[in-house]
């Protein structure tokens, strides 16, 4: 290994400079969350928050509680419902392989194509119908469908690699099926499960368009619509908006450090086959 | 599942038939249960996809085939249109920009998060310390809410008091109206979505080059091969079948791509940076009065898009599994 010659270290140096021009934005975000008002249009602008102000952060928690709470909710929900949907399925799909499996399959792929305009105009149509635009539920059926196609593709992969004999001990155990999916199955699929979460999670959070389109006129509206409304009426506190933002980004950076692997694996999983 | 208990001792019985005797029912006869209950696994998921993907579909070219106003859309009975709505919105003057600025957008957006993500996977390739922290940390803007990373963009091409005009100051460039000129505001959420996306070409791109066996390297290596030739003789032929799944796939999503142009310039002004997708928001939700029928017009036009691009996807990814 060449770890630590010194053309390597000279490569670590590059590859510093670059992951802090690619993450100049997201540094940026943090600084202007601390900056002062009236220094808010210094020429030039502070690099660093000199004579920093946690006001930004106060208003946060005086207005943007509830969205916070809201958008924790309907993730927590779409992960539940996402998980509840797809783990059965991908293990139809891997293991029992029914006759029609592959279309399905097809039919997952193409779901994944539909622009998310389209789903929001034949979602509020029905919504209105059925009474439940503008609520919790509602809005979590909607943020599944991001994840959904997604997380069967993803449990399929995964659970196709389970070795049978794993799973034909347990039938000759006496284990029906349902109790070897429970018992046997759900538990080896647990790093699936985490990347299935992570992303179904992640999605409903930082959804934007259902929420605008369906939940934009109740009284339950996630954070993405908190920070919308912020520019909206109030394009003077930079500091406000930009501290929202980077609450609104503490779940992302969560997941990051805890789960690295997961992330990874679930961007290449959808792309890229073995 | 009132069937399961049923199909499931069936399945039991399978499993011992075969364990017993391997002469016993016939093959067909006894995979049926197996079959149903199969399709019971599935069932959830297919109920979900008929009415949470197949239905608002439906209802959308139901949208797009009538007249709907803000009354009969609450309370039913528009009347049928026929392909009024797209013809409206065909002969509309602002289709043509509009379909360009959403080739563009796409095509550039393409064509440099590939590039940049190439570039980068390349570099991050030669391990070096600290190379798998950074190459996470690389993951960030992938991961940030959409509104997030269109806000921070928003402020750092403010026209005022943007660092990106300051900066421009510095060298003596006069400041640019980023998103407040018809000239710069599809540049500019260009600028952003390419930021966007070079995380998903970057992983995509580097788990396409690690499956490429280190042989072909050391031989080329023995041939005397630069680095320049290695890349162009091995590392791009060989990672054709990735980058061309990189590029479809970011073709699908780019076509999709919403939330950063209506964030930050709402496609405008006067829908200088207006693609399909935020012209058919704005028809459906952006206006007092919605206009449900043109919006759910275009948006069926833009899944026709987005379907031919997924076809041939799934045509590639076929292809590159039969061999």
């Amino acid at each position: 290994m060449t770890t630590s010659t010194p053309r390597a270290w000279w490569k670590t140096g590059v590859g510093l400079v670059l992951t802090g021009l690619m993450l100049f934005p997201v540094y940026w975000m943090i600084n202007v969350s601390f900056t002062r008002d009236q220094d808010m249009r210094a020429s030039p602008p502070h690099l660093f928050p000199t004579n920093g102000t946690l006001d930004g952060y106060r208003a946060v928690l005086d207005q943007q509680l509830p969205y916070l709470g809201t958008s924790f909710l309907v993730g927590l929900g779409t992960v539940a419902l996402t998980v509840a949907l797809a783990a059965p399925a991908g293990y139809a799909l891997a293991k029992l392989r029914p006759p029609g499996g592959p279309a399905l399959s097809f039919v997952l792929l193409i779901a994944q194509m539909i622009p998310g305009i389209i789903m929001a105009m034949g979602f509020y149509a029905i919504f209105l119908t059925l009474g439940v635009l503008n609520t919790l539920p509602g809005l979590i059926l909607a943020d599944t469908t991001l994840a959904v196609p997604f997380a069967v593709l993803i449990f399929t992969a995964f659970m196709s690699g389970i070795p049978d004999e794993l799973l034909q001990a347990a039938v000759v155990d006496g284990a029906g099926q349902l109790r070897t999916f429970w018992s046997v199955v759900l538990p080896v699929s647990r790093n699936s499960i985490v990347t299935v979460s992570l992303f179904a999670f992640l999605w409903s959070w930082s959804d934007f368009i259902f929420a605008s389109t369906l939940a934009g006129g109740g009284d339950h509206q996630p954070i993405t619509l908190g920070i919308y409304h912020y520019i909206g009426n109030n394009n003077q506190q930079w500091n406000a908006i930009m501290a929202t933002a980077v609450v609104a980004s503490i779940p992302a950076a969560v997941l990051l450090i805890l789960a690295q692997r997961y992330v990874s694996m679930g961007v290449t999983a959808g792309a890229v086959k073995d | 599942m009132p069937s399961t208990t049923e199909t499931s001792t069936a399945v039991r019985d399978q499993g011992g038939a075969a364990n017993a005797a391997p002469s016993g029912p016939p093959p067909s006869r006894a995979r049926r249960p197996n079959r149903w209950l199969a399709w019971g696994f599935l069932a959830p998921v297919t109920i979900y996809l008929v009415a949470f993907y197949a239905y608002p579909l439906y209802r959308n070219v139901e949208l797009s085939l009538r007249e709907y106003t803000v009354r009969s859309f609450v309370q039913g009975g528009a009347p049928f249109a026929g392909l009024d709505n797209y013809r409206t919105v065909l002969t509309d003057p602002a289709f043509g920009p509009t379909l360009t600025h959403t080739v563009v957008f796409t095509a550039a957006s393409l064509a440099f998060q590939f590039t940049i993500g190439m570039a980068l996977a390349l570099f991050f390739y030669n391990h070096f310390p600290l190379s798998r922290t950074l190459r996470a940390l690389f993951l960030v803007p992938w991961l940030l809410p959409l509104i997030v990373s269109a806000s921070t963009w928003s402020w750092l091409l403010n026209s005022d008091s943007g660092l990106v005009n300051s900066a421009l100051g510095v060298v003596g460039i006069d400041p640019v109206n980023w998103l407040t000129s018809p000239g710069w505001s599809l540049t500019s959420v260009i600028i952003a979505n390419i930021w966007i996306g070079i995380p998903f070409n970057l992983v995509v791109l580097y788990s396409g080059l690690q499956a490429i066996p280190t042989e072909m390297y050391e031989a080329s290596a023995l041939d005397g091969a630069t680095g320049w030739q290695r890349f162009w003789g091995i590392t791009f032929p060989l990672l054709r079948p990735v980058s061309l799944i990189t590029l479809l796939l970011g073709l699908i999503y780019t076509l999709k791509v919403f939330d950063i142009i209506w964030i930050m310039t709402k496609g405008g002004p006067t829908s200088s940076s207006a693609t399909l997708a935020t012209w058919s928001y704005r028809l459906g939700f952006g206006n007092l009065l919605p206009e449900f029928g043109p919006g759910a017009a275009i948006g069926n036009l833009l899944i026709v898009l987005a379907l031919v691009a997924g076809l041939v996807y799934i045509r590639i990814e076929r292809r590159q599994q039969l061999r």
